[in-house]
């Protein structure tokens, strides 16, 4: 059990490592436009030539024929680790032109295909990732600490608190918080940054999304707080804050984990689901939302298939969240019997 | 609102339905005057059924503005003169015969004798001065109205006799007898009630009784099903007969099925549920000509079609509307340089490869070369060129900040946003390529996708905007309907909606040559007229123009006489010839 976490944990570190070194991780901009290569499909590897088996894997230019594409065999380009190409800032912050890996100009590896303006899928999907998984785990925080000290105050002192604190969280419940969302979006100016898109995308998230976390944690309280060892505490003249954090705060603590391990995969959909519909990060900048929404049109979903990897993206980063909650709530389950 | 219904009706002015081939007139059955198609054969019976995006809003054909109802509408009605959409020329319909006085004042139209409504009611002069009234009535608000009043005069319609109408207009119109095509004929012994007690507008919703609609089309309403099909049936007193004196149409029925968007007409199409499609896009017409084996389809690319997309930048004035930001930037966009910039700097050729799949054509004028009676093949087509662009820029007081930003003679940062109908997919496409080729020139280009309704309440009325892709034209190759976007007082004049001030040199040009040339009556004069009127347009860039898609469209293989054109309605208009092939007839593969 203890190392199917340790495995689960080390493989969203290495996830979310590469989302974050994703100027390193990505061959290419993520808004490079190649005019000539729409709808190219991913680049085949190849290890064997004419002349035999070839260790170092190589790759063939796309060239344009009346029904798609075809490799252009009569050069190769070798691929390689750790070469040279279009410069980035590293983690925002220094200038970079190094990349995992990559091949020589004019050969281009595109590991998912090209998009319909020749854009690099596999640089959209890394640099995508940042800003969903970004927004997915900052609106998580945001849900969490708020909805965690509002839960915690309605459980602990209950009487009109618990019930103003409790009728907030049935009103944002009931919102339909797409609709409220286009509704918000009319009223905002014509252009937003992408960071203020961003910002907002995560809280009203964030925001609307308090109310889940807020009942589970009063509701633990609660129950917490009625057990004859807090109760002795308290007859014994311990503070409320002691209470709050020698008793509550350490059981609350595994099912805050566990929430959030539930909330953000959640998080992300919904960062996935306002840029689908055209309310979250625009144009040129990708995002896992706006890239799928691409496929809305039939004719691209039939015919260039490679465009849902997004989507394969957002599978894997869900599932391992939700494997992650699974074997947290299970060694919650076996600590607590 | 009333801009809204001028823009639409520019887009979609024309519905009808045409004849086409030589036809002669001549009684035949019982006194009644039908047309004779004599080159048109086909075989009697079947339907067919088209797929449409959305159900259309009305059957009255004098308040349907938009496409799909003026579709539908117009199968269930006739006009007077019709255009061939083949041949883009004028061809006798309910008038089998029309004079033009020598000041090209005054129309005389002889009416088919003996000919009846689908509901068997006799069709005369009376019919054609109501209806006429109707569409002039301002009470009524059709869109048609505005054609219809010249110099703020009203067309002046009388009876001469049961048969002759006589049309006088208070000064010369260029192309007059085209005016004529999108009237529908209506009956005046259905609607003079309701036009009476002022319900005009209102009555004729796609609910109405079979009964209480009739009209002079081809076919006549047999059912509606609300949120899934409306059904045609044949009229038998259509007033058209083929080679071998059938009576057309020759379909028993056709069948509107409301499917709910561009792609699942695609997909019914693909399954066999639908025989007719219409307004492919380049993607879709590619996916369906790869399955074209499979699905036994016909599928045409008719070139490129009349539409122009373009980019617009505001130059409204907005002193009374405390949009200051954007009144600011004006100054950049009133500049002429910077739009000759903007276009040396667009990549139409990538616009044409990557939005329209190669199946669209670039460019640079108002006119594009789907129009070749009126096109100004003299228009200069300039390669992209971002070095005369940056030359351009300078000229014009711009700089380059050491990040590489465009910045004005204020030293203030070029950027500014682009809207566009988020429902429109290729005009999407068009701005990501702009916002990539402007960035190249160091200018900040955002990208806006608006709901449709939102972004023609910016363009139209509250002017909150800096610059739009927008597309225009596709209804008529004629240069009039264009007068409602080049003279100073033209509804869809977007550039500058309400030109307060005296308009500029060249403003003004074109205002004087638009309204010179509709009252020039021949046709070499008025080409001269409005080449320059096109070449204008190309110097001073009030639109940037970017790209025109073909016309595209399919059908089953087993429909016959399918002859899609150019102007809209592409496929329908000839859906008193459609025909379904027999299955050994089918194997001949005639079309």
């Amino acid at each position: 059990m203890r190392i199917r976490t340790a495995a689960l944990i080390g493989l969203l570190l290495v996830l979310h490592l590469g989302l974050l070194l994703a100027g390193f991780v990505a061959p290419y901009s993520p808004i490079a436009q190649n005019r000539q290569l729409s709808y190219a499909p991913p680049t085949k590897l190849h290890f064997r030539d004419y002349t035999g088996w070839h260790l170092r894997p190589f790759v063939y230019e796309w060239m344009i024929a009346p029904d798609g594409y075809v490799e252009d065999q009569s050069r190769a380009y070798p691929v390689s680790l750790f070469v040279k190409g279009h410069s980035y800032k590293m983690l925002g912050l220094f200038d970079a032109s190094l990349h995992l890996f990559g091949t020589t100009e004019p050969g281009k590896i595109l590991l998912f295909g090209t998009d319909g303006f020749g854009r690099d899928e596999f640089s959209r999907v890394v640099y995508g990732g940042q800003i969903s998984v970004a927004a997915g785990i900052v609106a998580t925080l945001i849900a969490l600490i708020l909805g965690s000290t509002l839960g915690m105050i309605a459980g602990y002192y209950g009487r009109w608190l618990d019930e103003a604190v409790m009728g907030a969280t049935e009103l944002f419940l009931s919102l339909p918080w797409l609709y409220f969302l286009l509704g918000v979006r009319a009223f905002l100016p014509l252009h937003l940054s992408p960071l203020r898109t961003f910002f907002l995308l995560t809280c009203v998230v964030g925001l609307i999304g308090w109310a889940k976390p807020a009942r589970l944690i009063r509701g633990l309280v609660l129950s917490i707080r009625s057990r004859n060892y807090v109760l002795a505490a308290t007859g014994f003249g311990a503070s409320n804050l002691y209470v709050v954090r020698r008793h509550i705060a350490p059981e609350v603590m595994g099912n805050l984990l566990t929430q959030a391990a539930l909330l953000i995969p959640q998080y992300i959909a919904a960062e996935v689901t306002l840029s689908f519909f055209g309310l979250g990060v625009s144009e040129p900048l990708p995002s896992w939302g706006n890239m799928l929404s691409n496929l809305q049109q039939y004719s691209v979903l039939t015919s260039y298939r490679w465009l849902m990897a997004p989507a394969g993206a957002l599978l894997i980063t869900s599932v391992t969240y939700y494997l992650l909650a699974d074997a947290l709530h299970s060694r919650l389950k076996s600590r607590s019997t | 609102m009333k801009r809204i219904t001028h823009l639409t009706l520019l887009v979609c002015l024309l519905a009808g339905v045409c004849i086409s081939g030589s036809s002669t007139t001549k009684p035949s059955v019982a006194g009644e005057e039908v047309q004779r198609m004599a080159a048109l054969s086909g075989r009697s019976g079947g339907h067919l059924v088209i797929g449409q995006r959305a159900e259309p809003k009305t059957l009255n054909p004098v308040t349907a503005t938009d496409a799909i109802s003026r579709e539908v509408s117009g199968r269930l009605m006739a006009d007077l003169i019709e255009i061939n959409r083949v041949t883009q020329q004028t061809e006798p319909a309910l008038a089998k015969s029309w004079k033009v006085s020598t000041d090209g004042r005054t129309f005389t139209l002889q009416l088919r004798k003996g000919i009846r409504f689908s509901d068997g009611h006799p069709f005369d002069a009376d019919d054609v001065v109501f209806s006429f009234k109707v569409y002039m009535d301002e009470e009524v608000g059709s869109p048609q109205r505005d054609l219809l009043i010249i110099d703020g005069n009203p067309i002046t319609v009388t009876k001469l006799d049961q048969y002759t109408v006589r049309f006088t207009l208070a000064r010369p119109y260029a192309a007059a007898e085209r005016l004529f095509d999108g009237l529908a004929m209506l009956p005046k012994h259905l609607l003079e009630k309701p036009y009476r007690e002022g319900r005009l507008a209102q009555t004729w919703p796609l609910n109405i009784a079979p009964a209480e609609i009739a009209g002079l089309g081809p076919f006549r309403l047999k059912e509606y099903l609300p949120g899934q099909r409306i059904v045609l049936e044949r009229n038998p007193y259509y007033w058209k007969i083929d080679r071998d004196n059938q009576r057309l149409p020759y379909l028993d029925e056709l069948v509107f099925l409301f499917v709910g968007s561009e792609d699942a007409q695609v997909m019914r199409f693909e399954a066999g549920e639908t025989q007719v499609i219409s307004r492919l896009s380049s993607d879709n017409y590619k996916l369906l000509s790869r399955n074209q084996e499979r699905t036994r389809s016909q599928l045409v690319d008719m070139g490129p079609s009349l539409e122009y997309n373009f980019l617009v930048f505001n130059q409204n004035d907005l002193t009374s509307k405390k949009l200051d930001a954007i009144a600011h930037k004006q100054a950049w966009f009133r500049d002429i340089r910077f739009r000759q910039a903007v276009s040396a700097a667009v990549d139409r050729e990538s616009i044409v490869r990557l939005v329209y799949g190669t199946r669209g054509a670039a460019l640079w004028g108002n006119v594009g070369p789907g129009n070749k009676l009126w096109v100004n093949q003299g228009i200069a087509h300039p390669k992209r060129s971002l070095d005369s662009a940056r030359q351009l820029l300078k000229s014009a007081g711009f700089s380059w900040n050491r990040t590489g930003e465009l910045t004005d003679a204020a030293g203030q940062v070029v950027e500014f946003s682009i809207i566009t109908s988020s429902s429109n997919t290729q005009r999407m496409k068009m701005a990501t390529l702009l916002q990539e080729d402007l960035s190249q020139l160091g200018m900040q280009v955002h990208v806006v996708p608006l709901e449709f309704r939102a972004m023609i309440g910016r363009v139209f009325q509250s002017l909150d905007y800096e610059a739009a892709i927008m597309g225009l034209g596709g209804g008529d190759a004629d240069p009039n309907p264009e007068m409602n976007v080049w003279t100073a007082n033209g509804t869809s004049r977007l550039w500058n909606l309400n030109p307060s001030h005296p308009a500029n040199g060249w403003e003004r040009e074109i205002d004087e040559l638009m309204q010179k040339q509709m009252v020039t009556l021949d046709y070499t004069k008025r080409k001269q007229l409005y080449d320059r009127v096109q070449q204008l347009i190309a110097e001073n860039l009030p639109f940037i123009f970017l790209a025109t898609p073909n016309i595209l469209a399919g059908a089953d293989a087993k429909v016959g006489n399918f002859r899609p054109a150019v102007l809209e309605p592409s496929t329908l208009w000839n859906a008193d010839e459609l025909y379904v092939r027999t299955p050994n007839a089918e194997s001949a593969g005639a079309r």
